[in-house]
């Protein structure tokens, strides 16, 4: 027989009211004019960054947030001093939450110098360790079990904290996540892993990918608490994520937190199938109804929060920054190309003692 | 003979197999539906169906640990890698199990698998999808690695590579994908272990592979109008097996070797070549063996600066006017 599960339910198709939970009653007016700050500002980035991508100035891949702005920022705004964030390949909306700049962001999409890595990172892969925020990572899953090693570093350290380690729907396959399952679940590591289950990997839907659908239900095999919520209203996906990440730095517990959302673009800028794989309509009707830029707009301008034209002014200093941005980018230079061989190793950069003895780079 | 793409080369070498052999098929992320990341299988899926086409979820350790499996009960399976970056999560199956069951089972099993799929930089995409594995995989006994770098030996070595009774990497190149070469109409066969002297020249010898060797190529010409020098161009086409007798003959008669390849140069293929051409060719050498290899570091995600980072015509120019002087 199977003893009872202690799960929580799906909270998904109640319809509770989100902005009337604590955590959300709590928030200042300021503070919620933040979050839709930071809503419309990832949205606004992204659209120029397919600009740039469109006009040549961006190459390689450009993986777009849009849709899906409320789960990073939503939960971001939880984050505690010693909380910690990692995700995948999908990583501008998290970086501009955790409070990059849009300059050091879109530079180094250009590629160039003044990025946040200096060019060398690219797209998928931004860091701002001072900011606790670890990447930025481009293999599928492979930051799932640098989150768990996150989480654990808050344990042996004695911090009171918790590692948030986003992943995507079709992630949620690859061994490696799996294997941290476990281990964050038997060594009760205080790390949520963060579904971001938009219904597609590149151009294979959910059904076609994973023979369980519910996906947080896996974490049923690994005694973890989970649960699913609805990723398109801030307030939501705040009330929802605030429990889990109480409980991992109160009780030093795991937690699969399942987010629906969506994305409205193609897999990366280069996926121009994706109307192929999916409705006109489907993508029409989710920015319709749940669209999350509108979604929290709406609210606040119910709430008596900010009005209409503040909105829009917001909107429009938001524009304004990611063209700043673009304009900032396009006039940096690029690394100089002595630049390719630092950053390999820390005590040959530091010129340390461990650089000593041995070569370290072989160029002829 | 048509013209036609690097893509469409290997697209008609795995559609010819799949209607040569009932065992023949065809595995990997979008492969089916969706025609392909880099549309190489474009059509199959149509053509042939669910059971020779077959789209997995993002799971490359067990797929191919799957078709490993498979080709134990003669199952021919050909997996791709959406980029050969990603066979790293699936190490331990294709570097443990793919080369080393046959071993260990003292001859009594054979693993007939072909594991394809672009392994190359130069596409501003940054460290994590650059990479050029062929000289780990040739670093493991009992796995064969080739390294197409046009159309026509594209075609022909994944032809050579199914019906082999080996596993076996098929390196390609997204570079390449795009670009034209002359291909027969009627069926060919590019033997694994056989290279290919791209040009022929008496003062030098450029050993290369993949995309490297058309780069050497170019740099071939120009090194013969503007500076006089008569530059051979042997293109490998297998990484391992190796045609050492191609290469020593031809340094033999050049007495010079440049060797130019994508991969970073610690331990990279070239280092052993150079080892062989020394070894076996010393008393004909009027220079020092060089090389040209990507700058050691990982890969750069700026664009102009990864153009510098892997081998281009300039650096080869460059390196060749070393090995001269
Ligand atoms: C190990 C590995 N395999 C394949 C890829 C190529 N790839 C990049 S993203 C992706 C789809 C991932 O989908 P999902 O996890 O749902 O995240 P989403 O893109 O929807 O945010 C694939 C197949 C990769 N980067 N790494
Ligand atoms: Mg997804």
């Amino acid at each position: 027989m199977a003893t009872p599960k202690k799960k929580s339910a799906s909270k998904s198709t109640k319809s509770t009211d989100f902005a009337a939970a604590p955590i959300n009653k709590a928030l200042t007016k300021e503070e919620k004019i933040d979050l839709y700050r930071t809503i419309i500002g990832i949205r606004r980035f992204e659209e120029r960054s397919l600009r740039a991508y469109n006009q040549g100035k961006i190459g390689g891949f450009l993986h777009l947030y849009i849709g899906q702005e409320a789960v990073a920022a939503g939960i971001v705004s939880l984050m505690e001093e010693n909380d910690h964030i990692i995700t995948a390949y999908r990583d501008h909306g998290h970086a501009l939450a955790v409070g990059m700049s849009m300059n050091e962001c879109m530079a180094e999409m250009y590629g160039k110098h003044t990025g946040c890595s200096k060019g060398k990172g690219g797209s998928m892969h931004f860091f701002a360790p001072d900011k606790n925020y670890w990447g930025g990572h481009g293999i599928v899953a492979g930051q799932t079990p640098l989150g768990a090693g996150l989480a654990f570093a808050l344990k042996y350290k004695g911090l009171k904290g918790c590692a948030l380690a986003f992943l995507g729907d079709g992630a949620v396959n690859q061994g490696s996540f799996m294997e941290t399952l476990n281990l964050a679940s038997l060594w009760n590591l205080p790390v949520i892993f963060v579904i971001e289950n938009n219904g597609y990997s590149m151009g294979t839907s959910l059904k076609r990918s994973s023979a369980e659908e519910n996906l947080a239900h896996r974490a049923d095999g690994f005694d973890m608490e989970w649960e699913v919520c609805n990723g398109h209203d801030v307030y939501e996906v705040r009330e929802v994520a605030n429990r889990a990440m109480k409980r991992a730095r109160e009780e030093m517990k795991p937690f699969l937190l399942e987010i629906r959302t969506y994305r409205y673009r193609g897999h990366s800028v280069a996926d121009a199938n994706h109307e192929k794989y999916r409705t006109k309509e489907e993508i029409e009707e989710y920015k319709r109804t749940k669209d999350p830029v509108n979604v929290i707009r709406q609210k606040l301008i119910d709430e008596g929060v900010m009005t209409e034209a503040e909105a829009k002014k917001i909107d429009q200093e938001k524009k304004d920054e990611a063209e700043a941005s673009a304009k900032f980018a396009d006039e940096s230079p690029y690394a100089p190309r002595s630049e390719i061989q630092t950053d390999v190793y820390s005590e040959v950069d530091n010129d340390t003692e461990g650089k000593l003895k041995g070569t370290y780079f072989f160029n002829d | 003979m048509a013209l036609i793409t690097y893509r469409e080369a290997i697209k008609q070498a795995l559609d010819e197999e799949i209607q040569r052999d009932e065992n023949v098929c065809i595995m990997g992320e979008e492969v089916a539906q969706y025609n392909g990341a880099y549309k190489v299988t474009e059509g199959l899926w149509a053509k042939h169906g669910d059971k020779r086409v077959i789209d997995t979820p993002i799971s490359e350790a067990a797929f191919s640990g799957l078709a490993i499996g498979a080709s134990a009960l003669g199952v021919r399976p050909v997996i791709e890698m959406m980029f050969m970056s990603f066979s790293y999560v699936a190490i331990d199956q294709l570097f443990n199990n793919a080369s080393f069951c046959r071993y260990m089972s003292g001859g009594l099993m054979n693993i007939p698998i072909v594991v394809r799929g672009p392994a190359n930089g130069g596409t501003n995409v940054g460290a994590t999808h650059s990479h050029t594995p062929e000289n780990m995989v040739a670093n493991h006994p009992g796995l064969k690695v080739v390294c197409p770098s046009n159309a026509y030996d594209a075609k022909g070595l994944m032809k050579a590579a199914i019906r082999d009774d080996d596993p076996v990497f098929v390196m390609e190149n997204t570079l390449l994908y795009g670009e034209k070469w002359e291909v027969p109409e009627e069926e060919y066969i590019v033997e694994l272990g056989v290279a290919n002297i791209l040009k022929e020249g008496e003062d030098m010898t450029i050993v290369s592979h993949g995309r490297c060797a058309m780069l050497s190529l170019q740099a071939a010409k120009t090194l013969e109008e503007k500076h006089g020098i008569s530059v051979e161009v042997v293109d490998l086409r297998s990484i391992r097996p190796l045609d050492e007798e191609t290469i020593l003959n031809s340094v033999k008669k050049t007495g010079r070797a440049l060797l130019v390849e994508e991969n970073k140069p610690y331990c990279g293929v070239d280092a052993q070549i150079s080892h062989i051409i020394q070894l076996k060719a010393f008393d004909y050498l009027d220079a020092p063996v060089h090389r040209v290899s990507s700058i050691d570091a990982p890969q750069i995600y700026a664009k102009p600066l990864e153009d510098w980072q892997i081998p281009n015509e300039e650096r080869i120019i460059e390196g060749a006017l070393k090995c001269m002087a």
